[in-house]
């Protein structure tokens, strides 16, 4: 069973719909005792830094999630939820991200060329793991985002995108993954990513 | 490299996809979801949605639909169309649609784009915008109602003034350009793209390859259309290609 963290922060409905697709069973909670006994957590999200850091903490789930991928059982961030996995985001300065793994999450610079958010579909300029199996580097994702990961761990770093700069889009640390592009809104290659991680929980 | 956007817009009219379609060799050629697949396959990039049904008691339908589409559709879409209030928001976005457009409701009450990226984010709200060339000059006044009902109002500084309300996506469409087949309001696509710093979905006109080609080069990070892809004139999978060999990145 995947637990699929409710947190209130929205798009949750497509994680779902996809887990659905590729035929693995999961609940949508916010139950500490639901999401220990999980076989494998998703923590999804749209929205800003801090309020979600503040939506888990009220729900008393920041502590929860930190157990939960110390535990060795698999967990996935999407998006917001790759950002909270972190120290800070220059987004709510002041606030302290999960610190499940070391870096930040710095703005995109402004500038004429560049219109923030970063909305639309990009490629990942590298690819390995086990999470991006079967994905070739230059595959595109789904990336909506004005937010992005400095990891500080080079060597946990599973793929690369370019809007600006050249930033950390997906990672991977034992059987802790996250991406910041929407692997249930990218079509077959998100698909392929999501199955993976099912399979890595062997939910499917 | 981030790419330009081909979005296929689909007219929904109590719950049934309007316009012909049948190229798309459906086995039914009217159900939204089906036809947002086929899309899909062909390679589009996101899928826009625009509910012109004239009922109001239609909610319960609009969602229906909108259910069947999250289930099958793994690409973000759009629903636009008598979408008045952040309820209306919540009951769409919980469905699975990933963006709501607004057009008259937000002219009528600009608050609304703010209280509703507030409370979803502003990547689910795009400002839908029908703006009309104000003869003789270089200016554009924007229209509600689909068009009808001219609010006197500059489109450049209600594009500036959603922004700074939190719109995430300004989805343009010039009324002057609309239908004609005759390439987007480059102009005004321009005018509007080069004043805002979120993407612009440049709307109406399309009627060649060329004019795609021409919409990105005017600054929009986005392209839709309608009919041109409905009636097969030009597949997504021939608009990309061409805009690739010209030296635009796009997702093939």
């Amino acid at each position: 069973m995947i637990a699929v963290v409710d947190y209130d922060a929205g798009n949750v409905k497509s994680v779902e719909k996809a887990i659905e697709k590729l035929g693995a069973k999961h609940i949508l909670t916010s139950d500490p005792e639901e999401i220990r006994k999980a076989d494998a957590v998703i923590l999804p999200g749209v929205g800003n830094f801090g309020d979600c850091v503040n939506k888990l903490s009220e729900r008393g789930l920041d502590s929860v999630l930190k157990e939960y991928a110390a535990s060795g059982k698999p967990f996935l961030g999407i998006c917001v939820g790759l950002q909270l996995l972190f120290d800070e985001s220059e987004e709510s300065p002041g606030v302290k991200g999960l610190g499940i793994l070391p870096g930040k999450i710095k703005r995109f610079p402004s500038s004429d060329e560049l219109k923030v958010p970063q909305i639309g579909w990009n490629d990942i300029i590298e690819s390995k793991g086990r999470l991006l199996d079967g994905i070739d580097k230059g595959t595109y994702f789904y990336f909506v985002h004005s937010y992005y990961l400095e990891c500080e761990d080079p060597s946990i770093v599973t793929s690369k995108t370019e809007y600006g700069v050249t930033y950390d889009s997906s990672v991977e640390s034992g059987n802790v993954f996250a991406t910041q592009f929407h692997p249930e809104k990218s079509s077959d290659a998100g698909l392929k990513v999501l199955s993976n991680f099912l399979k890595i929980a062997g939910e499917v | 490299m981030l790419t330009k956007r081909i979005i296929p817009c689909l007219d929904v009219k109590d719950g049934r996809v309007v316009k012909g379609i049948n190229f798309l060799n459906l086995r039914d050629a009217g159900d939204p979801a089906e036809s947002a697949a086929a899309y899909d396959a062909q390679g589009a990039d996101e899928v826009v949605f625009l509910d012109i049904t004239a009922s109001a008691d239609s909610r319960d339908t609009q969602l229906s639909w909108v259910r069947d589409v999250a289930s099958t559709l793994f690409i973000p879409f759009t629903v636009g169309g008598g979408i008045r209030t952040t309820d209306d928001f919540k009951a769409i976005l919980r469905e699975g649609a990933d963006k709501i457009a607004v057009n008259s409701a937000a002219l009528m009450n600009p608050d609304l784009i703010s209280e509703a990226a507030m409370k979803f984010g502003s990547q689910c709200v795009v400002v839908a915008m029908d703006a009309k060339r104000i003869e003789g000059t270089d200016r554009w006044t924007v229209y509600k109602n689909g068009g009808r009902v001219d609010m006197n109002m500059d489109a450049v500084e209600w594009a500036i003034k959603a922004e700074k309300l939190g719109a995430g996506e300004i989805l343009l469409t010039s009324m002057d350009a609309d239908g004609t087949k005759a390439g987007y309001d480059l102009e005004l696509t321009k005018a509007i793209a080069s004043s805002v710093n979120i993407p612009v979905i440049a709307s109406g006109g399309a009627g060649k390859l060329e004019d795609f080609y021409t919409a990105v080069e005017a600054g929009a990070s986005a392209v839709l259309a309608a009919s041109l892809f409905h009636y097969k004139e030009l597949t997504i999978r021939e608009v990309k290609e061409y805009m690739k060999e010209r030296g635009i990145s796009v997702r093939l």
